[in-house]
């Protein structure tokens, strides 16, 4: 313990010195000063960096190669004859991409809240290899969303799993990736596939806290199960339930990488989101735009910032309750 | 403490001084076995220059579209690059005039494509073509000869092929009759042979004409009807590229629209799986066009060593390695005496391999002046991904074709006015 004494003297000298000379502020503003470097150089420069890049044109990288060309990106993304029709538009493709992600994010969220809370009511039951089906529903959170979109691309394509069997079974195939309807349906419920165990985890989590008592009384004064249900687990449970909403509304905005390996985007565009857009604009088209990629995703961030406050809100109105 | 000290910072400018002197960084891609081959020659290389040491960074084709770009942009980068984009950065390719021995043994050998590769205007030498590539199709023989199908004959056109293939569909219960690989430089050669001008008189892209729409209505149609395969083309969205060679390898389609590149991979793949032939392009009003094209070594301008590295690309270029890197990776030389002294000896067992390479070599005859033009010209990009983009959402039906000839148009509109340093 010695030396350890002698090294915690040390380093008290000049952190007491510090104190002395800028009061407790400055001892907050000291031990922040890394995580906001960081902070700084990762995310706040970046972000303004890319403001600026959503004012320039040309296809060159460097800002200072970039001729000015103001709010240009801007109207050309938000010029549109009716936002609900992507073809009146004059970027479409963005507007398109808008959609699916909206789309996107309605089912998502929708159905893996739903997956995810009728596989942690199970789960919080006393079921027979209790702990090897949390382990089953969590296994796919630990896998990368390449190998995830690989995997199902591997199942779902023409000459994939999925068809082998359908043919075994006397079925006709389903071209499942090149279909639109299909396609999107696959984009979905690869996601909540994915991501689901993560929700189960948490809203499990949230029915262990839940009194046990309150179940025993409800017992004994012969309370029907849904009416517990609906009076006792739900309102119980809704703060846990409004992380999972919120979380998974902000995951969902930004789905690129599994339903990328998956589909490409396809069929046509019918699995192209706001992420491949900008990705696509900023990185892999013949010719890039960083500028038009720079300014599709200010406007997702606004998307995000809003859907973030609301976590926020939300949170501390439950905090109150 | 101090001593310590000492001996790291002697250490990191010993290894700074190491990393800067002598070594030269090259970025590859395969599409075959051509990395093995360059790793082969630049131990040669190697073993004749012991001051200089190669290192060849083997990578996928995506990191030299998708990394590199923003690695030259921002200053960095490896010294030497294999690329198949050479128009669009041709701001950053080294002149090797000062660096290289004899560079009018390079304006000789290579000359004819440097244009491809260097900014309008100049006369640098940016790099060397690795290989010559020329767009064309093939056919599975095999499937034609069980389903009692003749192959049309020289001269046939997009229709008669089409028509054929869809013979061998029907009877051999294939999934497609024919793919073109998801690319604008694919059906670009297509284009023109049908009579399309895609380069307006001011040197930007032509709204598309008569010809080129109809080509495009065509091509959705057969896609429509099953005899284009739908998958390769729809199942991605935007200008990502897509290869229907697999399809063709597993034998699920008659005829395959890629190009001379593809070779080497249906030879090592196929194997004795079945016959194949290579059939140039079929035809439209104004010729049996591919389009050409390939992939060049070029040199980073902002290399530290420039002339180690005009060492490097000396040594490649020579007549014997062009000669053996052909020869051994059956890519088509793009060397001139290489070419005009003949001889070349394709190191492969496949006879169907030999024959496709001297079908592509016979077919650059039949290339039409505007289809030579194309690769030297800065706006074929912005006309590329327009067209991809557009015609795989008619595929997958989203929009009726007629109305995305109007989108092609905008879309290029925008892209060159990107391109040119506006929006």
């Amino acid at each position: 313990m010695a030396p350890l004494r002698w090294f915690a003297r040390i380093v008290d000298i000049p952190l007491r010195a510090w104190q002395r000379m800028t009061g407790q502020g400055g001892m907050i503003a000291l031990f922040l000063l890394p995580n906001m470097a960081i902070f700084s150089v990762f995310v706040l420069i970046p972000l303004g960096m890319n403001a600026l890049y959503s004012t320039t044109g040309g296809v060159e990288f460097f800002l200072a190669d970039r001729p000015y060309i103001g709010t240009a990106h801007y109207q050309r993304l938000m010029d549109c004859g009716n936002y609900l029709e992507p073809r009146s538009c004059r970027d479409d493709m963005f507007w398109i991409a808008v959609w699916n992600t909206a789309r996107f994010v309605v089912l998502q969220v929708g159905l893996m809240t739903l997956a995810a809370m009728i596989t942690a009511l199970i789960l919080n039951r006393a079921i027979p290899g209790k702990a090897f089906w949390r382990a089953v529903f969590f296994f796919p959170v630990l896998l990368s969303p390449v190998v995830v979109g690989l995997i199902w691309k591997w199942i779902l394509q023409r000459q994939g799993l999925a068809n082998l069997g359908m043919v075994e079974l006397g079925l006709e195939p389903v071209n499942w990736l090149i279909d639109r309807f299909w396609a999107f349906a696959a984009a979905v419920g690869v996601s909540v596939w994915a991501h689901m165990g993560f929700y189960t985890l948490i809203l499990l989590a949230g029915l262990q806290a839940i009194p046990r008592d309150l179940y025993e009384a409800a017992e004994m004064d012969g309370t029907p199960p849904f009416r517990v249900f609906y009076r006792i687990t739900l309102p119980l449970l809704m703060p846990n339930l409004l992380v999972v909403l919120v979380l998974s509304l902000i995951r969902a905005v930004q789905i690129f990488d599994e339903a990328y390996v998956l589909t490409g985007g396809g069929p046509g565009t019918s699995t192209m989101f706001m992420t491949q857009y900008i990705y696509e604009q900023g990185f892999a088209n013949l010719l890039r735009n960083p500028g038009l990629a720079a300014a599709a995703s200010i406007l997702m961030a606004l998307v995000l910032v809003v859907l973030t406050l609301m976590q926020l809100w939300l949170s501390r109105r439950a905090g109150r309750s | 403490m101090k001593s310590i000290l000492g001996i790291a910072a002697a250490s990191s400018l010993a290894i700074a001084a190491s990393a800067g002197a002598g070594e030269v960084r090259m970025m590859w891609y395969s599409d075959g076995v051509e990395g093995e081959v360059m790793q082969d020659l630049l131990d040669r290389f190697m073993e004749e220059n012991p001051d200089i040491n190669v290192i060849l960074d083997n990578v996928a084709y995506q990191v030299i579209m998708e990394q590199l770009p923003i690695q030259l942009a921002a200053g960095e980068g490896p010294d030497i690059a294999r690329v198949t984009n050479l128009k669009e950065q041709a701001e950053h390719w080294l002149d090797l005039t000062p660096y290289v021995e004899d560079p009018e043994y390079w304006r000789s050998n290579f000359g004819d494509q440097f244009d491809w590769m260097r900014p309008d205007g100049t006369d640098i030498i940016p790099g060397f073509m690795t290989q010559l590539t020329l767009v064309g199709g093939f056919a599975n023989k095999t499937l034609f000869e069980q389903a009692g199908v003749e192959m049309p004959g020289e001269g046939a056109t997009w229709d008669e092929w089409v028509a054929a293939a869809t013979e061998v569909q029907e009877s051999q219960q294939l999934p497609a009759a024919l793919v073109i690989d998801r690319s604008g430089h694919r059906i670009t050669g297509p284009l023109l042979s049908s009579g399309a001008v895609l380069k307006g008189e001011d040197g930007k892209p032509a709204p598309l004409d008569a010809a080129a729409q109809d080509f495009i209505t065509r091509l959705v149609g057969w896609t429509e009807s099953g005899q284009h395969m739908r998958d390769v083309w729809v199942s991605a969205a935007g200008t990502t590229y897509r290869s229907g060679a697999d399809e063709f390898i597993n034998a699920n389609i008659a005829m395959l629209y890629s190009g001379s590149w593809q070779v080497a991979n249906l030879s090592t793949k196929i194997g004795d799986g079945f016959d194949w032939v290579a059939i140039g392009s079929p035809c439209g009003s104004a010729g049996c066009s591919g389009l050409p094209g390939g992939a060049a070594l070029v040199a980073n301008k902002n290399t530290s060593n420039p002339e180690d590295v005009g060492k490097v690309m000396d040594f490649l270029a020579r007549q014997d390695i062009v000669k053996e890197f052909s020869e051994r990776t059956l890519f088509l030389p793009a060397h001139k005496g290489v070419i005009e002294a003949g001889g070349l000896d394709f190191q492969t067992e496949d006879p169907q391999a030999k024959a496709a390479l001297e079908k592509f070599v016979e077919a650059t005859g039949a290339l039409i002046p505007a289809a030579n033009e194309i690769p030297a010209w800065r706006y074929a990009n912005a006309m590329y991904g327009a067209m991809v983009n557009r015609i795989s959402q008619a595929m997958a039906g989203e929009m009726p074709v007629e109305e995305i000839f109007p989108r092609i148009d905008s879309d290029i509109a925008e892209q060159v006015a990107a391109a040119d340093g506006g929006q």
